[in-house]
């Protein structure tokens, strides 16, 4: 026999997730959601800031080093994000009146205070992911190296910003078993890699000490530049109707069903560059059009939605069976 | 050639050697109910994939990362939890009866699916325990095991029969096709090469090959192909006029497979709304359940096309 008979085992077959992290759920189960000022549609916007080092492993992480050191076609093309792409984003949020939350890894916030303070002079969030996107959490890397590179990104981040950092984004979206607990051990309290909810949820951790859960935040991989424009090869406007799409369809669901967040996750070094800063203004024009939506960080939106959670949803991490 | 994925006992074929060749010319003409040019079937894969998977003898993709893959895991979950209900409520208003390729472990995961689904008299069929767990490497007698599971598994949540299969993650042995017949099943859907249901080639039983679909699969028009879900529709709308055309001279069978975690993500879901409105607009369409073509065809077709398809092997030997 070729297959062992373990393997036709089943040990997390059973009436929950196959993991203890969070129970099962269903969105439409829940009572509505509502949004400050009756808005159906929380709009977090979260610009990446990614720092990719010239001597990082080829092939590392969608946007890294692809080609014989010294890759200058790579890593001039990301450092143009920071350098030229995020500020026709900046400025494309000034217009309109809204906020972000701006994701960092904290060499590239250490490496551009400028930037750094560009954030915080508008009252935004910082979220901290990892250190580069050269060290890439994930099974394999030891406990104590993946605990320092965490206290690294968020100490840093919060040394030179100077203001709380709650939310995490890991490098490329990628998680070993332990880095929920380790960056709750640091103070996070919300995770922004799970995406498989339209809304907040709990989400159980095992820290030394301090809180069991974090939250868990919707991330909009599927809506992405990365995934529309970088992996999918569409046209800036295909991204921007897809975009606007998404959110019209959200809008229209939140209607019945409560509060929905669209979270809009950008690379400066894709949606930045002249020929497609256009398709974001496009998208930031048509939800500036519409009356019910609420411009926001992470934290804020998680505020709104645990002022309620409270009330209902104080034990979820256990098994949540959802209504039809 | 691997051959860590097979028995020792194994031999390689130059061709699956488990249908007739038969040529997409003058055959018998296929007449599905009320005069049906074409028979329309949804199949929504209502998937479990685990987040730490052993590991089998191979790996079918390298697209995977190492677990946790929350790339991966975190979007089918959301199929789960967001994605399947905006699909429920789409099916709902057009009308679409389902037959479900369903990870059968999702009656222990989430049986509010899958209660959902049996309340709706959808059909429920194999696609394995868990999508993260393959038929590559297994003896006979662990493939008849894990047929067993989803007999009985399927059997308790429905009360139905197991009647379809879609191998888990499209993942066969050379033994797959042989024991689903021995088992009773009525149709496989792991074999792409016809436009009409087809009998296949087994020991014992009476088994069809049924159109299920590669093409216009949503996993195929969005992902694979990085289709737009404006680009996806069109596939289907085009995919559909052809065989309904086609339907006129012998009936058609167009199936449209999903992933409630692809097309159950908010700017997607209208454009499947319209395609399959589009399709149900038509006169002539018999929507039903993989169970019912696969039974009619069993019961009106089945024996003339196997000899007919006999006699043609004979004559072009």
């Amino acid at each position: 026999m070729t297959v062992d008979a373990a393997y036709l085992h089943y040990a997390h077959r059973r009436a929950a997730m196959d993991h203890d992290r969070y129970g099962r759920d269903n969105v439409f189960a829940r009572e509505p959601v509502r949004w400050p000022g009756g808005a159906r549609v929380a709009l977090w916007l979260v610009p990446l800031v990614e720092f990719f080092p010239l001597d990082m492993p080829l092939n590392a992480a969608p946007g890294g080093m692809t080609r014989p050191y010294p890759d200058y076609w790579n890593y001039t093309l990301r450092d143009y994000g920071n350098r030229v792409g995020i500020y026709r984003i900046l400025r494309a949020l000034d217009e309109r009146g809204f906020r972000a939350s701006v994701a960092f890894n904290s060499r590239a916030a250490a490496r551009d205070r400028f930037l750094v303070e560009q954030v915080t002079r508008r009252g935004w969030e910082l979220l901290a992911m990892g250190v580069d996107m050269g060290r890439i959490h994930q099974t394999g890397v030891d406990r104590a190296t993946e605990a320092a590179w965490v206290e690294e990104s968020v100490g840093t981040l919060r040394r030179i910003a100077g203001t709380p950092v709650a939310g995490w984004l890991s490098p490329a979206m990628s998680e070993s078993f332990d880095t929920p607990d380790l960056v709750a051990a640091a103070g996070i309290e919300y995770l922004c890699d799970w995406m498989n909810d339209d809304l907040p949820y709990w989400f159980s951790v095992r820290p030394p000490s301090g809180p069991t859960r974090v939250a868990a935040m919707p991330h909009g991989h599927e809506i992405s530049d990365l995934k529309l424009i970088a992996d999918y090869g569409h046209t800036a406007l295909q991204y921007a109707e897809q975009v606007i799409d998404y959110f019209d369809f959200l809008y229209r669901e939140a209607a019945e069903h409560g509060g929905r967040i669209l979270s809009l996750p950008m690379h400066p070094w894709l949606i930045g560059v002249p020929h497609r800063i256009g398709a974001l203004e496009r998208i930031l024009d048509h939800v500036a059009g519409k009356a019910a939506v609420w411009s926001a960080t992470g934290a804020e939106i998680l505020a709104a939605w645990r002022g309620q959670a409270r009330e209902r949803h104080d034990s979820t991490c256990t098994d949540h069976p959802s209504r039809g | 050639m691997t051959r860590s994925h097979l028995e020792p006992a194994d031999e390689l074929r130059e061709d699956p050697g488990l249908y007739y060749p038969w040529p997409y010319l003058n055959r018998p003409k296929i007449e599905w109910p009320g005069g049906a040019r074409l028979a329309f079937w949804v199949a929504p894969n209502v998937e479990f994939y685990e987040i730490d998977p052993p590991q089998g003898p191979i790996q079918p993709s390298t697209l995977w990362r190492k677990p946790p893959d929350l790339l991966n895991y975190a979007i089918r979950d959301y199929g789960n939890r967001a994605g399947f209900w905006r699909m429920l409520a789409t099916f709902d208003e057009l009308g679409v009866r389902a037959s479900v390729s369903l990870s059968v472990a999702m009656c222990d995961h989430y049986p509010e699916i899958v209660e959902e689904m049996v309340a709706r008299d959808w059909e429920l069929f194999s696609h394995g325990i868990y999508n993260s767990r393959y038929l590559y490497g297994m003896s006979a007698e662990q493939e008849l095991a894990v047929i067993e599971d989803v007999r009985r598994t399927i059997h308790r949540a429905s009360g139905q029969t197991l009647d379809g299969w879609l191998s888990p993650a499209l993942t066969n042995t050379p033994r797959t096709i042989e024991l689903l017949a021995r088992s009773g099943l009525k149709y496989a859907l792991d074999l792409f090469h016809d436009d009409q249901p087809t009998p296949v080639k087994v020991p014992s039983g009476r088994l069809i090959s049924l159109p299920y679909s590669l093409e216009v699969n949503d996993w195929t028009g969005l992902h694979t192909s990085r289709g737009t879900p404006a680009e996806y529709a069109e596939r289907i709308r085009d995919q559909f006029d052809r065989l309904y055309a086609e339907g006129a001279e012998s009936g058609t069978v167009m199936c449209l497979p999903l992933h409630p975690f692809l097309i159950g993500v908010p700017h997607r879901v209208d454009y499947l709304a319209n395609a399959i409105d589009y399709i149900l607009g038509h006169e002539g369409v018999w929507h039903a359940t993989g169970r019912e073509i696969a039974s009619w065809y069993l019961d009106h077709h089945y024996d003339a096309a196997l000899a007919a398809q006999q006699a043609f092997a004979v004559e072009w030997a």
